[in-house]
């Protein structure tokens, strides 16, 4: 056992982790959140490629600085490598990923096959979600499907975890053990409706909720006293959505084309009134993740820096959100390093062994 | 989570605009609308049963029991005889009242007399993420919200909590049956053994 980190399984990286009493799932996020720590997550820019490089050199940018990735399900309904596939890369080299399942694509056969798929592989998180209607993707043309919704998706997944069986009765021989997690948006009407559809999720099953991007701290405020009243904070994992916004222009154009992320005038004139529109939208995000770490019942940022990953490690750094918690990062360990030094010469000398050679040299 | 965005964004210009601009022009263009409204009428009628969900909810309490107090009848002539008629009627009623689609498991007094069929992403738990600030649908921009016009009718009726059930997912075999048949034969069902377990006498 060398240099082993906090959350890590000492036989192995990829290995889940040992199960703690009161705990669903063998998973990083979850021991994190149940230690009252401040968690961050993050979101993977899925590849439009094979290549399993572009999924571990997206995921290198985060090492240190996050407690878990999400891997979007087609997010958008722009079609990329798939959740499962990111997931099944992530978790061989010891990365916790949120798998997220989008209900647009998939049956509950298919959806509930791939759950113990996941969890096989090791994934310990599921995010449950409705996902955005086709029309608002690359390929407008496919059939949505919406068999479940992430109402009755929360409630398969919990069925399967804790009844030990699939949505039809029949038993399952190994239940998947995960960490349960939804959507929420509490900036998109029927605004007095939100609250009581978050405890509708815990409900049927969510542990932990990531919001949408929150640009209007106000109505966040409103949106958590709300929630707090009913008693969702102690039942359930709050993470504020934050991001990074790239430019004035950009968020016009999100506030006119992506349905259901609200960002307020305010905000706008802001980045309008900045020389420096990119550094001045990173700092918006800082200042808004400083505003909501404050209120009670957040339990952790996540943070979606789309084509600005770059950014998340100085964001969740500047905003000193980990209080110089470091979380699991990949390292090499010593004994591979000491092997790897040692026959590093392999690779840059131009030696040819013949096996005569080397039974020369033997004795 | 919507996705932000592309680098084709620039303009105002979504990805599906562009897909159908980049199409092949023919003389033959359809009506700028998705497949789900081309067979839908306007929902006029549609949003007054929900302005009057009270008013519906306790008509529709009256016709349950009214279908309960039948159930010898339906059950004398037989339940599979009486489907075709009675399937007939609920279509063509609930059709014209609340543009039903005939899931044949109705959850309309859940639903603040808002039919969730009708939301193009058929939720039955409540309004996605994606509602636009004016309470329309992320979907179709001219038709307002399934699930804020199911909240707002909620709101009017006696057991308008309800709202807060989960609902489990469709069972797409039941579709094209009749929920009004199903029921009362449920209930029908539910009330004799309730009476059977007061008498005692398990047979």
């Amino acid at each position: 056992m060398i240099g082993r980190q906090r959350d890590e399984n000492p036989a192995g990286i990829d290995l889940p982790l040992e199960p703690l009493p009161g705990h669903t799932s063998r998973g990083r996020l979850e021991r994190v959140l149940r230690r009252g720590e401040f968690a961050v997550t993050t979101e993977l820019n899925p590849p439009d490629s094979a290549d399993p490089e572009d999924v571990y050199n997206r995921a290198r940018i985060f090492d240190g600085w996050v407690d878990a990735i999400n891997a979007v399900d087609a997010s958008g309904a722009n079609c990329h490598m798939s959740s499962v596939g990111i997931c099944a890369l992530l978790t061989r080299m010891g990365y916790a990923p949120i798998m997220q399942i989008a209900c647009r694509d998939r049956n509950r056969i298919a959806i509930q096959g791939d759950v113990l798929g996941g969890a096989a592989m090791g994934v310990a998180n599921m995010l449950c979600l409705t996902g955005d209607g086709v029309q608002a993707g690359d390929q407008p043309g496919a059939k949505p499907v919406f068999d479940l919704d992430c109402m009755s998706l929360l409630e398969t997944c919990r069925i399967m975890r804790d009844n030990g069986k699939f949505l039809s009765g029949r038993k399952l021989t190994t239940p998947p053990r995960l960490f349960l997690g939804a959507a929420i948006n509490p900036f998109a009407p029927p605004i007095d409706f939100r609250p009581h559809r978050l405890g509708k999720k815990i409900a049927a099953g969510a542990q932990f909720v990531q919001s949408q991007y929150c640009f209007d701290v106000p109505m966040f405020r409103t949106y958590m006293q709300k929630v707090r009243d009913l008693g969702f904070t102690e039942k359930c994992f709050i993470l504020c959505g934050v991001g990074p916004l790239a430019s004035a222009k950009t968020a016009k154009w999100i506030r006119s084309n992506v349905p259901g992320i609200h960002i307020p005038d305010q905000i706008v004139k802001r980045l309008e009134g900045a020389e420096d529109q990119k550094k001045e939208g990173k700092q918006l995000c800082i200042d808004i993740i400083n505003e909501v770490k404050e209120i009670p019942g957040v339990s952790g940022v996540h943070v979606m820096a789309y084509r600005q990953e770059e950014y998340v490690a100085e964001i969740v750094d500047e905003s000193g959100v980990l209080k110089g918690r470091q979380p699991w990062k990949r390292e090499i360990r010593r004994d591979d390093q000491l092997v790897a030094d040692r026959l590093d010469h392999i690779l840059h000398d131009e030696i040819t062994e013949t096996q005569v050679d080397m039974v020369k040299t033997a004795h | 989570m919507p996705e932000i965005q592309p680098t084709t964004a620039e303009g105002g210009l979504t990805q599906a605009t562009i897909v159908k601009k980049a199409a092949a022009k023919s003389d033959y263009k359809p009506a700028d609308v998705s497949p789900q409204r081309r067979v839908q009428r306007s929902f006029a009628v549609r949003l007054w049963s929900v302005r009057h969900s009270r008013l519906l909810e306790w008509f529709y309490a009256r016709f349950a029991d009214m279908f309960l107090l039948l159930h010898p009848l339906w059950k004398g002539i037989g339940y599979g005889r009486v489907e075709g008629p009675i399937k007939f009627v609920e279509k063509r009623v609930k059709g014209f009242m609340f543009d039903c689609r005939m899931c044949g498991q109705c959850v309309l007094s859940s639903t603040g007399m808002s039919c969730p069929m009708n939301c193009p992403k058929q939720l039955r738990n409540g309004p996605c993420g994606g509602v636009r600030a004016n309470g329309n649908c992320e979907v179709e921009p001219d038709m307002p919200c399934v699930w804020v016009k199911a909240w707002e009718g909620s709101q009017n009726m006696v057991h308008g909590d309800k709202i807060l059930d989960v609902q489990k997912p469709v069972d797409q075999s039941l579709r094209e049956t009749s929920a009004w048949l199903r029921v009362t034969a449920q209930t029908a069902a539910a009330r004799e053994s309730t009476q059977a377990a007061k008498t005692g006498a398990p047979t």
